[in-house]
């Protein structure tokens, strides 16, 4: 639709109001990117266009920058398809050799002559981290942010807010060596307490060791995810119309029962989204994970002994021994792991969409 | 079921700076006082210092003296929320919850007072969304976002929400200004039947309305911008509109000024 406006603009001032084109070119004046165009025309009185209208560009600005956009467009579509294609070859044949099943063999030998790996210990221990870690890290974070947003004065909001970012940009290798050379310890006391006491919940039982556990990772990821979540939803928590939460502070609401009725379900898209990209995070988490946990592959619910693997830990650890079989067998592991994204991004996407009807309204 | 209100010297500050200045004025049970004056007169601060609105926003403050029925609002051991469940206020802009359903717009503020029961919440529903003349409208529709009624209907649907708490006193703040004409009629006739039953302060840029819709009139102004606002003249409307015992007030009202 690109001329449209173009045609329209010339037409009004061309013809029976050519002498008051003169002095106020409204052509010129509502369009301006298209005054060029007028000045050239052949015999043109003005920039408003007297006589024949000039004809539409066969190739200009427009049209090329609508193709450099549509090729911008087309190339994400490009990328993705050539990765899926060089994923799904380099994974069939290792797939094929498997002598167990992929879904439930607890084990991964893929090198061997006779290739055995299964999957199903590598995406419990991912998402059983991954979900560990948002169950610690979501209350905090969210607590966090409506501190930083309603209750804290703004410098004080401004600084922990950097500090926060800054949190997120620590690399993950340095979280991994400080969760293992630092943190390691009082989780080990942490858990032998547990242990002691809790050892008749099925979670915090076993005779140990203890210490690089799923608990660890965890936590580790946890403290990972804690900066993305908390300045997400502190930003979706500061866009709350004043005026929603004048209304219910003039219907007598406390500063808590204002944030429930008005700020935490406005947000509450927003704050689905910020988990989501967390879990993101945490799931696709690689060697943070791969220097805390103790790299078993059983699934087990149990927290605190040493144990513990995920699918990009796995990847991390084992990608540089392995063989072409090997390298098959990993590269089908992060098909996998593309997949539990895939579906948690979707999952997210469908509780938004089912309350669009009030969420749409909201701006 | 209304009080009456008595200022004694308010003055309001916005940190350093003094927006309203010694107001004294008493407001009757069961009237409708309209507050007019140019833009920045203070006359919407002085409203929303009745129901300590003012001091929501941050370095805000309030001096002086504000009564409902010989208690001070501003006393040190009153509490907050009680003071605005009892004088509800409507805002310039219509303001539902967002997130929120009709029905549960309208119980928004019976929830936070710990209300439980449907039976209850139902019926204080439809008694306040018949007050605010919307019954008719959205008895089929309860349950659809109270965001997706017209600007009209979303602002009764808001004096619907404060008046289901029932409240003594109910402030509005210009609630016909982001209203067309017929919108801004209904609001004036409901303003005609809750005076049955509330004391109504109303903000109000519109005269002919002030003329309308109230009682008495108070004219607030100020000399230049960055003083204070002042109290001119507090009468029955009547007086104000016909025969005002001040020039200023003569003027602005005859368009001379402001």
């Amino acid at each position: 639709m690109g001329e449209t406006p173009h045609r329209s603009a010339d037409a009004g001032t061309g013809g029976t109001r050519v002498t008051q084109s003169h002095e106020r070119p409204a052509g010129a004046s509502a369009h301006v990117a298209e005054a060029p165009v007028s000045t050239r025309t052949p015999g043109g009185t003005g920039l408003g266009g007297g006589g024949a209208l000039p004809r539409a560009r066969a190739f200009g600005a427009e049209r090329a920058f609508r193709g450099l956009t549509l090729a911008a467009g087309s190339a994400v579509l490009i990328i993705i398809a050539a990765i899926a294609v060089f994923l799904v070859t380099k994974a069939v044949p290792a797939l094929r050799a498997n002598t167990e099943s992929f879904w439930t063999f607890e084990g991964w030998f893929p090198n061997d002559a006779e290739p055995k790996f299964g999957i199903g210990a590598l995406a419990f221990g991912t998402v059983l981290s991954a979900a560990l870690a948002l169950l610690v890290a979501v209350p905090v974070a969210l607590g966090i942010a409506l501190y930083l947003s309603h209750y804290a004065p703004r410098r004080v909001g401004t600084t922990l807010g950097f500090l926060i970012d800054l949190l997120a940009a620590v690399p993950s290798v340095v979280f991994g060596l400080w969760g293992r050379e630092i943190f390691l310890q009082p989780v080990h006391d942490f858990s032998l307490w547990l242990n002691k006491y809790f050892s008749w919940i099925p979670l915090f039982g076993g005779d140990g060791p203890f210490g690089k556990s799923i608990l660890l990772g965890s936590l580790v990821l946890a403290i990972m995810v804690l900066p993305i979540i908390t300045s997400l939803s502190r930003e979706v928590f500061l866009q709350t119309p004043t005026a929603n939460e004048e209304a219910a502070l003039a219907l007598g609401a406390t500063r808590w029962e204002m944030l429930r009725t008005a700020v935490l379900p406005y947000g509450r898209p927003g704050i689905i989204a910020a988990v989501m990209l967390g879990l993101g995070r945490a799931l696709g988490e690689t060697i943070a994970l791969a220097m805390t946990l103790g790299i078993t592959f059983n699934i087990s619910f149990n927290l605190i002994e040493n144990g513990g693997n995920s699918i990009a830990a796995n990847i991390a650890n084992t990608f540089g021994e392995a063989n072409e079989t090997g390298r098959g067998a990993l590269i089908a592991s992060g098909l996998v792991l593309f997949a539990i994204t895939l579906i948690v991004n979707i999952t997210a996407r469908a509780i938004i969409y089912r309350r669009r009807e009030f969420t749409e309204s909201a701006a | 079921m209304a009080k009456r209100i008595e200022a004694t010297n308010v003055t309001a500050y916005y940190g350093s700076f003094k927006a309203i200045e010694n107001i004294n004025l008493t407001v009757e049970p069961k009237t409708v006082t309209a507050l007019i004056g140019p833009s920045g007169c203070g006359k919407s601060t002085f409203l929303r210092s009745i129901n300590r609105m003012h001091e929501v926003l941050p370095g805000a403050r309030v001096e002086g003296s504000l009564t409902i029925d010989d208690q001070d609002i501003y006393d040190r051991d009153v509490d907050v929320t009680a003071v605005r469940r009892m004088i509800g206020m409507v805002f310039q802009r219509p303001n539902p919850f967002p997130t929120m359903s009709i029905y549960e717009n309208v119980v928004a503020g019976l929830r936070l007072n710990g209300v439980r029961r449907k039976s209850i919440l139902d019926e204080a529903a439809e008694k306040a969304l018949r007050s605010a003349n919307l019954w008719d409208e959205v008895k089929d529709r309860l349950g659809k976002p109270g965001a997706g009624l017209s600007g009209g209907q979303q602002q009764r649907l808001c004096i619907a929400r404060t008046i289901a708490v029932e409240p003594q006193v109910v402030l509005m703040d210009e609630p016909c200004s982001a209203l067309d004409p017929i919108s801004t009629l209904a609001i004036e006739d409901l303003m005609f039947q809750l005076k049955d039953k509330f004391t109504i302060i109303i903000v109000t840029h519109n005269m002919q309305q002030a003329a309308r819709v109230s009682d008495r009139t108070a004219f607030f102004s100020i000399e230049k911008t960055g003083d204070p606002g002042r109290l001119i003249e507090y009468d029955n409307t009547q007086k104000i509109f016909s025969n005002p015992s001040q020039k200023k007030t003569e003027d602005y009202i005859t368009g001379r000024f402001g």
